[in-house]
C-alpha cells in the first residue's frame, strides 16, 4: 500500500516538473522580451518610418506589412483549406487515393519553410510573374499554412457525432444541407483554432517571405498587392545580424510588437472561438 | 393498403449477411412491433426502410423492397425520408433550441413564411403531448429538457415534416417508465394517421402497442402473425422461446 502511494507521488511529481520544464523557458522569454523591448516601444516607434540605417526611428512599415501578409495568407489558405477539408472528411470515400492525399497533406505541415520560401520564387514570382510583392508572399505563407488548416478543420468536422448527420438526413434534408446547417456551424470552434495557429505561423516566418516579398528597408507603406513590403520578422532579423550599431532595445522592441501582434490576433480569433463554444452543448 | 413489401430481402454490411430472404409486409395505420434479441437484424431492417443503411460503408441490399408500389432504390431518397421519417435510439435533440429543432426539417424543405413555420412547430409539439411543458421556453436549447421530453421532442421533429410513416428504433431504452408510458400512449394515438414501425428490446411493450409483432433472430424473419396469437400461441418454438425469456 505505501509502495503504490510512493510510486503515486513520484509519477505526480514527474508529471509536475515536465510541465514546469515547459511553462517556464515561455515564461522567460516573454519577460526577458518585455524587459528589454518595452523601453523602446513609444508613439514615434510604432507610427514612424525607420530612420539613420534602421538604427532609429519607428517600425510602422514593417507592421502595416505583417499585417497585410497574415490577412492575404488567411484570405486565401481559410476558404480553400475548409473547403478541402469538407470534402477529405464529409465526401471522401475510404479509399487508397484518399488515404495517400490525408498523409500528403499531414506531411506536408512538416516541410521546412524555407522550402516553401523557394517554392514561392519559382512559381509566384518568376513563373505567374507576380514579382517580390505582397500577392506572392501572401500566396506562399497561405500554402505554407494549408496543411494546418486543412488536418485541423478536418478534425473539427469529423468530431462532429454522426448521429446528428442521421438525425438531419432522416428528415429528408440532402447531404450538402446537413453539411451547410449542422456540421458546419458545430466544427467552427475547431477550425478557428487551426486559423489561429496558421495565423500565428504566417506572422512569425522569415523564410517564406526572404524571396518573395520581405523589402530591406522602404520606409514607405505599400501601395498595392504588387508592392514589396517590409514585414517584422525580416526586419527583426536585418537589424539583428545585417546592421551593425542598432541598439538593443529597438531589436527587443520589435521582438515585443511582433509577439504582441500575434497575441491580439490569436486574441480575437479565440474570442469568437468562446462565443460558439458556449452555444454548443452536447 | 399495403404501405411496404420486402420480397426476399438480403443486405450484407461487407461479409456480414445482416438480413436473409426476408419477407414482409407492412399495413398503412398499423403499428408494427418488430422484437428479436440483439444481432438479430432488426435495427437493420428500419434502417431498411428510410435508406439509412446506405451511410454504411460495404453496404449492399438483393432482393426487392417498395414503399407504396415503388423500388425505394429507384425513389428519391430525400423524398423518401421526409415520408419516412425515424426516432432514434437515444433522444438526439439538435444542438438548436427547442423551436429551432421542430422547424429545422421545415426550413430545409423551402417553408420561409415564419408564421406558417411557428404553427407547424406548435402543431407538432401538441402532436408529442409535449406542448403544455415546452410552450413557455421555446428559445431554450433542446440539451436543457429531460430525456423522456427530448425523446417527444424528437418525435414532434419527426412528425414536423409531415411524415407518412414514422420508424422508432427502440425509443424508451433510456427512458423511465412513466415517460415510456407516455411516449406509447403517443404512438397509440398517432396510429390514426400514420403508420408506425416499432424496434424494441423490450418484449413487454411489443405486446401493449403491436397490431402485428415480427419476430427477428439471425438475421431471418422467424415469425408475423397478430401480437395476440404471437404472446399466446406462437407457433414456431423459437418465439415461444423468445418471449418467454429462455434467451436473449
Amino acid at each position: 500500500m505505501r509502495n503504490t502511494q510512493r510510486s503515486q507521488k513520484i509519477a505526480f511529481f514527474l508529471l509536475f516538473l515536465s510541465t514546469l520544464l515547459i511553462v517556464l523557458p515561455v515564461g522567460l522569454i516573454v519577460v526577458i522580451i518585455v524587459q528589454k523591448g518595452l523601453p523602446a516601444i513609444n508613439w514615434q516607434f510604432l507610427s514612424d518610418i525607420p530612420r539613420q540605417g534602421m538604427r532609429a526611428g519607428g517600425i510602422f512599415p514593417a507592421i502595416v506589412g505583417t499585417f497585410y501578409l497574415v490577412f492575404g495568407a488567411i484570405f486565401f489558405a481559410l476558404p480553400i483549406g475548409l473547403l478541402a477539408a469538407v470534402y477529405l472528411s464529409e465526401y471522401a470515400k475510404d479509399n487508397l487515393l484518399n488515404r495517400i492525399i490525408k498523409l500528403a497533406i499531414i506531411n506536408l505541415s512538416g516541410v521546412p519553410s524555407v522550402v516553401y520560401g523557394l517554392f514561392g520564387l519559382a512559381l509566384f514570382v518568376v513563373f505567374l510573374k507576380f514579382g517580390a510583392s505582397i500577392l506572392s508572399g501572401s500566396l506562399t505563407l497561405g500554402i505554407m499554412i494549408l496543411p494546418i488548416i486543412i488536418t485541423t478543420s478536418r478534425e473539427a468536422l469529423e468530431s462532429v457525432p454522426q448521429s446528428f448527420r442521421e438525425v438531419s438526413l432522416s428528415l429528408g434534408t440532402s447531404k450538402w444541407q446537413t453539411i451547410r446547417h449542422i456540421v458546419l456551424p458545430n466544427a467552427i470552434p475547431g477550425i478557428l483554432t487551426g486559423t489561429i495557429l496558421g495565423l500565428g505561423r504566417a506572422a512569425g516566418e522569415t523564410a517564406p517571405i526572404l524571396f518573395t516579398v520581405a523589402a530591406f528597408y522602404l520606409p514607405r507603406l505599400p501601395k498595392s498587392v504588387f508592392d514589396q513590403a517590409m514585414a517584422l520578422p525580416y526586419h527583426l532579423y536585418v537589424i539583428s545580424t545585417q546592421v551593425p550599431n542598432v541598439d538593443e532595445k529597438v531589436r527587443y522592441g520589435t521582438a515585443l510588437v511582433l509577439l504582441f501582434l500575434v497575441l491580439v490576433m490569436n486574441l480575437v480569433a479565440i474570442i469568437i472561438r468562446y462565443n460558439f463554444r458556449k452555444k454548443k452543448k452536447w | 393498403m399495403v404501405k411496404f413489401s420486402a420480397k426476399d430481402l438480403n443486405i450484407w454490411f461487407g461479409q456480414i449477411h445482416a438480413l436473409k430472404g426476408v419477407n414482409i409486409e407492412i399495413q398503412a395505420n398499423e403499428i408494427l412491433s418488430v422484437i428479436g434479441p440483439s444481432n438479430s437484424g432488426k435495427t437493420s431492417f428500419l434502417r431498411m426502410l428510410n435508406r439509412l443503411n446506405d451511410l454504411c460503408p460495404g453496404f449492399k441490399m438483393g432482393g426487392g423492397l417498395e414503399y407504396d408500389n415503388a423500388d425505394i432504390r429507384k425513389l428519391d431518397v430525400e423524398v423518401l425520408r421526409k415520408k419516412v421519417g425515424m426516432v432514434f435510439a437515444l433522444p438526439l435533440p439538435l444542438p438548436l433550441s427547442i423551436f429551432e429543432n421542430i422547424a429545422y426539417g421545415v426550413k430545409m424543405h423551402g417553408e420561409k413564411n415564419r408564421q406558417k413555420i411557428s404553427a407547424i412547430v406548435e402543431r407538432a409539439l401538441r402532436q408529442a403531448y409535449i406542448w403544455e411543458e415546452v410552450k413557455d421556453r421555446l428559445d431554450v436549447s433542446a440539451f436543457k429538457l429531460s430525456g423522456g421530453q427530448q425523446q417527444r421532442l424528437c418525435i414532434a421533429r419527426t412528425l414536423a415534416v409531415e411524415p407518412d410513416v414514422i420508424l422508432f428504433d427502440e425509443p424508451c431504452s433510456g427512458l423511465d417508465p412513466i415517460s415510456t408510458a407516455k411516449i406509447e400512449e403517443a404512438m397509440l394515438k398517432l396510429k390514426k394517421d400514420y403508420t408506425l414501425v416499432l424496434v424494441t428490446n423490450n418484449v413487454k411493450q411489443a405486446a401493449r402497442v403491436g397490431d402485428r409483432t415480427a419476430f427477428f433472430l439471425s438475421g431471418e424473419l422467424v415469425e408475423l402473425d397478430k401480437t395476440e396469437k404471437i404472446f399466446t400461441a406462437p407457433s414456431d418454438q423459437r418465439t415461444d422461446d423468445y418471449i418467454r425469456g429462455k434467451f436473449g
